[in-house]
């Protein structure tokens, strides 16, 4: 049984502070590969989407590397607990570097949140070790008194570039 | 260390009836002639039409290793040039693809040429006069790829003058293009959506095999596809079966489905996995797109393009479609041990949206970097790699459902598990290799 820890609880109308720190802590819990707590801050309408074009607007009718609900993506952290998962033993790990979250739109009537991180991400497995330029956005909002992404769109700066696997996430 | 060039009984030695010497993955010779026998000796897919739909559009791509434009002439004609100036050699174009108006113009030393290659002009014309100029290679100007068919908007070129024709070479194998292309129902597909580029640290052959391997999606997929069947068990009852599910659920299929799937060879390595239905049969409809294939073509034709569930066509030497999705695959060679994948995606023309939201999907989840079931497939190509280099076996068995009077048979439908695909294509590559060697 894996004890997932929550979020923690914030002003009905979140302080930027309270929004870095959430964005902080997502990227916290993927380096620590504690994906089921990470899972758990994703809304059940939730999108983690990552396009393939630059300045892309449209998920459904331009191809993207990820747009997924939150079945797919609970889909993926089953499976990196696999044990026929033969891509991931041994497992990858991965590191982010973050620049301080800047709350772009706060929408309190709207319960919407928006930041804009740029990041360095490195993922790693055996002998290879791969650097990724990306800036997040987080979209939130507040749901039983704690924060929710809603959506997190991952723009990779070479978003278009021919990569190997990418198998954890950014 | 020369071991093959110039050697076609080498070459012939490295495949026998039901095994292939590691070679023809890992050595860099053979990959050498691959690329100088193989490919020019082959009709290679360029690109579709639809990439450079007006004159002056031109689209960037590789044959084998080398680099081609495919280009819309000012007559409208489709022409396939090698990307390089005549001059020093200098990549013509800055983009991967965009419109160049009515002549190429080399950003070197501005030599210009018309869209299907020919001489324009050159700055200070006269620093050449009686110097012999027009007898040399470079007053031609760009050199074009002699022979190009387009077939119903897809661009094939093949590099040497020998060969087989066009129609010899790729036979009824054409049918899964048509199926493809028939799905619209104004008979016309446009590339659509954007391309898909993953790269592999394997033999392009690998990827070129596995497209007709049934008998691993339920154990190297068992990651992937497994966890999806179980996740998707505990939704409620009632619950919509979301379309990643209908996608994704298929692969774990059991070995007696894919036996029953059955297999179809045809002549040069082409084949298809998929004749009787295949994991796109079960696909949910899609609102309003049966009235519009009816309109176009009454229902019985329509019944018939649809009822085709053609798995994976491989076209020999290096890509695949799946007409249900129209999606097609290309693998790129780069080295022995090294290959771009690219997987293009085409909208059906005058059918509904949906349609290429699915194959978006099916290519995201699919044939992405960023894919579980991609993750899977990779990881088993490397593996392969790897362990070839080890000297205790020097083959790889291909041996699964092989029949001796095999070879030559043509048009067959067989057991959708045997390898019989693979091995054809390795006759196919030995022909083609040792072609005019």
């Amino acid at each position: 049984m894996t004890i997932v820890a929550e979020a923690p609880l914030v002003n009905a109308e979140p302080t930027d502070r309270e929004l870095i720190d959430f964005v902080i802590r997502e990227a916290r819990l993927i380096d620590q590969q504690r994906f089921d707590e990470w899972l758990a801050l994703y809304a059940d309408d939730a999108f983690y989407w990552m396009p393939l074009e630059w300045n892309q607007t449209d998920p459904r009718l331009t191809c993207s590397l990820m747009y997924e609900d939150k079945l797919l993506l609970s889909i993926r952290v089953e499976r990196l607990k696999g044990a026929r998962t033969f891509s991931q033993k041994p497992k990858s790990r991965c590191h982010h570097v973050l620049q301080t979250p800047q709350v772009d739109a706060r929408d309190v009537a709207a319960n919407r949140y928006v930041t804009w991180t740029p990041m360095h991400y490195i993922e790693t497995r055996m002998e290879e070790q791969t650097l990724y330029a990306a800036w997040a956005t987080h979209h939130l909002s507040v749901e039983d008194g704690r924060l929710r992404i809603k959506l997190k769109r991952v723009d990779l700066i070479n978003c278009d570039a021919a990569f190997g696997n990418i198998q954890l996430f950014m | 260390m020369s071991r093959y060039a110039g050697n076609s009984a080498a070459i012939r030695a490295l495949v026998r009836d039901q095994e292939v010497h590691r070679d023809v993955y890992v050595s860099e010779e053979v990959f050498q002639l691959e690329m100088e026998h193989m490919f020019p000796n082959s009709w290679v897919y360029v690109g579709h039409d639809s990439q450079v739909p007006i004159p002056g559009d031109y689209f960037g791509t590789t044959i084998g290793t080398q680099p081609v434009l495919l280009v819309r002439h000012t007559d409208g004609t489709v022409h396939v040039l090698y990307n390089r100036c005549p001059h020093k050699g200098t990549r013509i174009t800055s983009e991967t693809c965009g419109n160049t108006g009515k002549f190429f113009r080399c950003p070197y030393h501005a030599w210009s040429f018309k869209t299907d290659g020919s001489l324009l002009a050159i700055p200070l014309k006269k620093g050449y006069e009686n110097t012999g100029f027009e007898q040399s290679q470079a007053a031609r100007g760009m050199t074009p790829v002699r022979h190009v068919r387009n077939y119903r908007g897809f661009v094939f070129a093949k590099v040497n003058d020998g060969g087989l024709d066009f129609e010899e070479f790729f036979g009824d194998s054409l049918s899964s293009f048509d199926n493809m292309i028939d799905r619209s129902p104004v008979g016309q597909l446009k590339v659509a959506g954007g391309v898909l580029r993953y790269m592999h640290n394997c033999n392009w052959k690998m990827l070129v095999e596995n497209q007709t391997d049934t008998c691993h999606p339920m154990v190297a997929h068992e990651s992937s596809a497994g966890t999806v069947v179980e996740v998707w068990k505990k939704a409620p009852p009632g619950t919509k079966k979301p379309m990643a599910v209908e996608i994704i659920a298929p692969f774990m299929s059991p070995y007696e489905f894919f036996e029953n799937m059955g297999i179809r060879i045809w002549d040069n390595g082409h084949g298809h996995t998929g004749v009787h239905h295949s994991i796109h049969s079960d696909y949910s409809a899609v609102p309003g797109y049966f009235e519009k294939m009816t309109a176009a073509y009454g229902e019985e034709r329509a019944k018939l393009i649809l009822g085709e569930n053609r798995h994976n066509t491989v076209y020999f030497p290096n890509i695949m479609i799946k007409g249900p999705i129209q999606l097609l695959r290309q693998f790129k060679p780069i080295a022995a041990n090294k290959t771009l994948v690219e997987s293009w995606t085409f909208q059906l023309v005058d059918a509904p949206d949906m349609l290429l939201e699915r194959t978006l999907m099916y290519n995201r989840l699919i044939n992405a970097p960023t894919s579980i079931v991609g993750h899977d497939d990779l990881e088993m190509y490397e593996r392969a790699q790897e362990g070839l280099h080890s000297n205790g076996n020097e083959w790889v068995n291909l041996q699964r459902l092989y029949s001796p009077d095999e070879a030559g048979q043509t048009n067959v439908a067989v057991n959708g598990t045997s390898e019989w695909p693979m091995r054809h294509q390795f006759r196919a590559w030995t022909k083609f290799m040792t072609m005019g060697m």
